[in-house]
């Protein structure tokens, strides 16, 4: 089928998602990338934020947070690597607002290079699960 | 009552050591379950990201990490997964058995092996046999964790990059089922070339940002998982092995208390016959 794209998101934690899908919007390093079916062969890295999935076929649009990682397009398939995934309905946002405020927390007294550059990475994650939940909201309300 | 005594205390110290096994056996069937549980979780990661790096290998790029390219064998790295502990059935025999059917071969061939060891079994086993051991780490417990494994796979994977080995073995038990384990050889480096069937025959990525970057981070990643996996996946084979060989020994010593039983009671019928032939007799000659 030249219409579909074949989509695997694994994360360390487990298999995510496994599917057929018309088109597929990831966070790559440089922006935002939408991939659709007979893309070129890419490999890139992701930071934290949402992936979309079309299926095949319509279908509801299926969203997923991670956490970074990696990502492989191949013309018919599409491998997302995350290191951290979930789907977005089983996002915590009450454990997004307290990994946040810890994360400001450790930047303000912070000790060590490396704690900060840590505190920092988690900070940003956070907030992409925290605006990712913002997101799902307003589609809920509409 | 010759032999009665004796007997008995046969049959109670076989019973005590049937409830020593029958606790190994519930102990090893919990843990199983966490350790299949944990094995399942890992494993698409590690069989998606060894497509992915089959189809780097598979590509025709201008930049070629070293991980992915193919040299003449003249010296081989093993990392050898075994269990800590023993009274695990033929788990490790096996592995072993294995290991050394493949070391003949390289010997033959007269390839050089340098070995890692996962577990205090294999060091025991393997330090006899006088071969070169690079690194080795034992009492990982049952919850392997990536640090301590990737610092003694590091050593390895330095090796590999100074040219001293030209190839990287993995042997670890696959999980088959509760019943089946298997010992198993993965080729970690250099990664193998897997379906490339729907794809072109020649082509290449697009890079975002540059290559050498972006593949010194899948090779980390796909290196960590796949020995991860592996350690994993021999927690879960121990587990189950354990439960299963720990079972047939509880089973065993019940047989065997059986059949004590019956000799005790033999033995007590026939002291017993005695005696009333002695009364008896003794009444008649009066």
């Amino acid at each position: 089928m030249a219409s579909s794209i074949y989509v695997d998101i694994v994360s360390a934690e487990g298999e995510i998602y496994s599917g057929a899908a018309a088109m597929v919007f990831v966070p790559a390093a440089a922006g935002e990338l939408g991939i659709a079916p007979r893309h070129a062969p890419l490999l890139t890295t992701l930071k934290a934020g949402e992936v979309r999935v079309q299926p095949a076929g319509g279908g509801e649009e299926q969203l997923f947070w991670v956490g970074g990682g990696a990502i492989e397009v191949q013309p018919h398939l599409v491998t997302v690597l995350a290191d951290t995934a979930m789907r977005a309905k089983d996002l915590d946002e009450a454990a997004a607002l307290a990994a946040k405020a810890r994360a400001e927390e450790a930047i303000k007294d912070r000790t060590g290079a490396m704690e900060l550059a840590e505190a920092q990475s988690e900070l940003l994650r956070a907030a992409a699960q925290i605006a990712m939940i913002n997101k799902l909201r307003k589609l809920k309300r509409s | 009552m010759a032999g009665a005594k004796e007997i008995r205390t046969k049959i109670s110290s076989i019973k005590s050591t049937q409830k020593i096994t029958k606790a190994m056996e519930m102990v090893a069937a919990s843990k199983m379950r966490r350790a299949q549980e944990r094995m399942r979780a890992a494993r698409p990661y590690a069989e998606k990201i060894r497509r992915v790096i089959g189809h780097i290998r598979a590509a025709s790029p201008d930049y070629r990490h070293p991980f992915t390219v193919e040299r003449a064998v003249k010296s081989v790295g093993m990392v050898i997964i075994s269990t800590d502990r023993g009274l695990c059935g033929g788990l490790n025999t096996n592995l072993f058995k294995a290991v050394l059917i493949q070391l003949r071969e390289y010997q033959a061939q007269g390839v050089e092996v340098q070995l890692t060891l996962i577990g205090s079994k294999g060091l025991g086993f393997f330090r006899r046999l006088k071969l070169p051991v690079v690194s080795s780490i034992t009492h990982l417990g049952d919850k392997p964790h990536l640090a301590d494994l990737i610092g003694t796979v590091k050593v390895q994977l330095d090796l590999y990059l100074e040219g001293k080995i030209d190839r990287l073995l993995v042997v670890h038990n696959r999980f088959v089922n509760t019943m089946s384990q298997k010992a198993e050889t993965l080729q970690l480096l250099p990664a193998l070339v897997q379906d490339t069937n729907d794809l072109q025959d020649r082509w290449d990525y697009i890079y975002e940002p540059s290559a050498a970057e972006l593949l010194e981070g899948y090779m980390t990643r796909y290196v960590e998982s796949q020995v991860y996996q592996a350690a994993v996946e021999n927690v879960a084979c121990e587990m189950a092995s354990r439960m299963v060989a720990m079972k047939s020994a509880s089973d065993n010593a019940g047989k065997l208390i059986d059949e004590l039983q019956l000799i005790y009671n033999k033995a007590r019928q026939a002291a017993i016959t005695k005696e009333l032939a002695e009364i008896v007799g003794g009444a008649a000659a009066v």
